[in-house]
């Protein structure tokens, strides 16, 4: 009975690092995408890649430690979940060093080729993960091909169905859009009137497909679909509408909150729709991992447990008072990247 | 070549390269922390411009070795599936401390770092560049429990057939990570000292700041000799620990193949895995026995003794490591360490007398030394891991039996193929940059809008 306390505990721990990693990071692919098309000049272009200069890094970690507790708390979810998505992690893998040694390298050498060189590498490296991860998250959902060992028997293009490649397409939009909206909360005149409109384009067709899906999901997902999950979904779509609608009347602040509450609703969705299960298997439930068959054991888990409540509000604070020092808006006076 | 091959490949290249940044940023963090206090304390602007100069190269550097450490943590899974679900209830949980105690800490703070400059109050600024360098030594710990668990396990007992965790103290208190972690940090300050040291050499034998790089020549040399010198004496007591505990790993790094009471150190050989014998064999009389027990009369257990002591304990099979590269990847680490202290122990002696500044050949000397601590840090790791072949985990699992199952060979041939490339890429920028920016003397073109012209830290 403890055991399982804690197994559902860690559920919902990892569903709380997806939430950080998908709103932080997330903000931050879809700057990266929208920069070769807001940053007309390397002066803009420094300003856009400077609103995420000093959180990219404290963002990224979110994914490490997730993937660090995924491996701790449910080594057979993690060893099954990465093993299944080899290629498109290797493709994700590729596209955050890109990403990582582009913000470092642009700003080195003052040629202009060079860095338009670099600007791609950081819109690649932000597209190809920020469209993966929706991907591959929709087909855990969906079902694999598990054979009795929890291997993964299927191959890459298994993975790329028309609902999951609309679910990628759907997180893809509402990154773009995320990032818009962060845009607009760091920049002044010219930059956030673009911001503004990107975010509302990007804005409108995220509520536009993400319908599309809620009702494409219905009978794509239609094994795991269940009123907490759909709640979640309905949820979410009417936050995306309130966040456009306050990007819209020129707050962006509230509007970034709104996001913030739209992953917490979308990544509930998707957990509240797998509950108990975290990889299915197509061929036979039998060959399911649950988070009772897929977890370490009490000793292992209490131990993670006791660390994270310790040291999670700890960052939690630091990084707050890191966006706070940094969060102002930007003039552009003295760039680092 | 099959999908074992293909994935130990790609580990050990992955691992190995991730570890060409990696101990560098970890001495060279402590090293400007160091510096920054200095111009702390005493307010001079030489200091602040040291500081930020090695900050350049510490950054190139640390944005590599994230994104290359990104690669390391999932490889676990996605090649190593079946190693992940046997030992995961244990050695997930350092990995996730890490993440949680270290990484998040160093990563957010070195973004508060660049950025703060003017915009935080100088105490919060140094303490921000402190917190960078503890977290990352916090970070190799946390790292080294993790692959201690694969050398000498503890704190599990075996349930099912696979190890569960039963005391946490145990793992993170286990006395391989105890005298491998220090072996790693003082290695990675050596690192960082020789970089610092070279820079500087080149530096002032080029007559650029000369004043100012012979503080840090100095800074280096007394970092990198007592960095070296405890490296050194530390991996002795490791040696001598590893003859206790994994002794077919140092039979092969000694090319021991027949017990010997005692037993002669062989100096130079090329060891012969088919013959099971060393062919040119130049040896010290008793000095492995001193060198494993501190005495000229102990028996040393030779690799063919060992085989058959594992065969009967854990079955037939071929036991012994690849013996030619645990050799020579251990002969390298040890003669080109002691190489190095030598040589920067002379050079302190010439700064001392006044006389480095003027010697554009010991200078020369000087730059090239830093690439000793490199090669010694990869052939160091190649020793550790390949040493314990054919084990995955040291007597629990084996390699082949740790890889995931149903992943298709031309897949990790393509990861293979596709990192090799890019890192080959990623060397070659960051090396040009690198380079580039000792040779600018640190003018931070990342200051630049197109062509104009930057701040320049030295005006």
């Amino acid at each position: 009975m403890v055991l399982e306390i804690f197994q559902v505990l860690w559920f919902i721990l990892i569903a709380v690092l997806f939430i950080g990693f998908f709103f932080l990071e997330g903000y931050d692919y879809g700057v990266l995408i929208l920069l070769p098309f807001l940053g007309k000049g390397d002066r803009e272009r420094r300003i856009v890649i400077e609103s995420i200069g000093p959180f990219w890094e404290g963002n990224e970690v979110w994914l490490v430690t997730a993937g660090g507790a995924l491996f701790a708390t449910f080594p057979g979810w993690y060893a099954t979940m990465f093993s299944t998505f080899y290629l498109p992690l290797f493709l994700i893998l590729v596209a955050l060093i890109l990403r990582v040694v582009a913000f470092e390298f642009r700003g080195k050498l003052s040629n202009p080729k060079w860095r338009t060189r670099w600007d791609f590498g950081l819109f690649l490296g932000s597209l190809i993960p920020a469209l993966l991860w929706g991907v591959a998250f929709s087909n855990m959902l969906k079902g694999l091909p598990i054979d009795s060992n929890f291997n993964y028997t299927g191959g890459f293009f298994n993975l790329l169905t028309p609902a999951c490649l609309l679910t990628g397409i759907v997180g893809l939009l509402f990154f773009i859009y995320h990032g818009g909206v962060f845009l607009m909360i760091r920049t002044v005149g010219d930059l956030y009137d673009k911001s503004k409109k990107a975010a509302i384009i990007t804005g409108g067709l995220t509520i536009i497909f993400a319908v599309i899906l809620v009702f494409y999901g219905l009978f794509a997902f239609s094994a795991r679909v269940n009123l907490i999950a759909l709640g979640c979904a309905v949820i979410l779509a009417l936050l995306l509408i309130a966040s456009l609608v306050l990007v819209v009347l020129g707050r962006p602040g509230l509007a970034f909150l709104m996001n913030l509450l739209g992953v917490f609703f979308g990544v509930a969705a998707w957990f509240a729709a797998m509950f108990p299960n975290v990889m299915i298997s197509s061929t036979t439930s039998a060959n399911n991992l649950t988070i009772f068959n897929a977890s370490s054991n009490l000793h292992s888990l209490i131990v993670i447990t006791i660390v994270t409540v310790i040291l999670l509000p700890i960052i939690l604070l630091y990084q707050g008072w890191c966006y706070k020092t940094f969060m102002g808006k930007i003039t552009g006076e003295k760039l680092h990247y | 070549m099959d999908l074992v091959m293909l994935s130990r490949i790609q580990f050990g290249t992955t691992t190995v390269f991730h570890f060409f940044f990696v101990p560098l940023t970890i001495g060279l963090a402590l090293l400007i922390a160091i510096l920054q206090t200095a111009y702390y304390k005493t307010g001079r602007d030489e200091y602040k411009k040291l500081t930020k100069y090695f900050g350049g190269i510490f950054l190139i550097n640390f944005a590599v070795g994230v994104g290359t450490g990104l690669v390391q943590e999932f490889e676990f899974g996605m090649n190593w599936a079946g190693y992940s679900r046997f030992v995961g209830d244990i050695f997930g949980a350092p990995l996730a401390v890490e993440a949680l105690l270290a990484f998040f800490i160093e990563s957010t703070f070195i973004g508060v770092w660049i950025f703060g400059w003017d915009r935080i109050s100088k105490k919060i600024h140094l303490l921000s560049i402190w917190l960078v360098a503890i977290s990352t030594i916090l970070s190799a710990y946390w790292i080294i429990v993790a692959n201690s668990f694969m050398q000498h396990p503890v704190g599990y007992k075996m349930m099912d057939g696979k190890p569960e965790m039963t005391s946490f103290w145990t793992l993170i208190t286990n006395p391989h990570a105890f005298i491998q972690f220090p072996h790693v940090v003082f290695g990675a300050i050596t690192t960082a000292a020789g970089v610092m040291i070279a820079v500087s050499a080149f530096n002032i034998s080029r007559g650029f700041e000369v004043k100012i790089f012979k503080k840090s020549m100095l800074l280096g040399l007394v970092a990198g000799i007592i960095a070296l010198a405890l490296t050194l004496f530390i991996g002795d007591a490791q040696g001598k620990y590893l003859v206790q505990t994994q002794p077919m790993k140092m039979a092969a790094a000694e090319a021991l193949w027949n017990s010997e009471q005692p037993a002669a150190l062989s100096v130079f050989a090329i060891p012969d895995s088919k013959t099971h014998s060393n062919k040119m064999d130049f040896k010290i009389p008793d000095m492995l026995s001193f060198m494993s027990y501190s005495n000229f009369t102990g028996k040393v257990v030779g690799i063919n003794e060992l085989q058959a002591q594992e065969v009967a304990q854990y079955g037939p099979g071929n036991y012994i490591p690849p013996v030619g590269t645990a050799f020579w990847c251990f002969r390298a680490m040890v003669y080109l360490g002691t190489l190095a202290i030598l040589i920067w122990l002379g050079a302190i002696f010439l700064f001392w007398r006044r006389k480095l500044e003027t010697n554009n050949k010991v200078l020369a000397i000087l730059m090239w030394t830093a690439l000793i601590p490199y090669i010694c840090n990869s052939t160091g790791w190649i020793l550790a891991e390949v040493g314990r072949q054919p084990w995955i985990v040291y007597g629990l699992q084996k390699t082949t039996d740790g890889v995931s199952a149903t992943l298709k060979p031309e897949y990790v041939a393509t990861s293979l193929i596709g990192f090799i490339l890019i890192y080959i890429l990623l060397i070659i920028l960051a090396l040009f940059l690198t380079f580039r920016y000792i040779r600018l003397g640190g003018v931070n073109s990342n200051h630049q809008i197109n062509d104009e012209k930057g701040d320049d830290i030295w005006c």
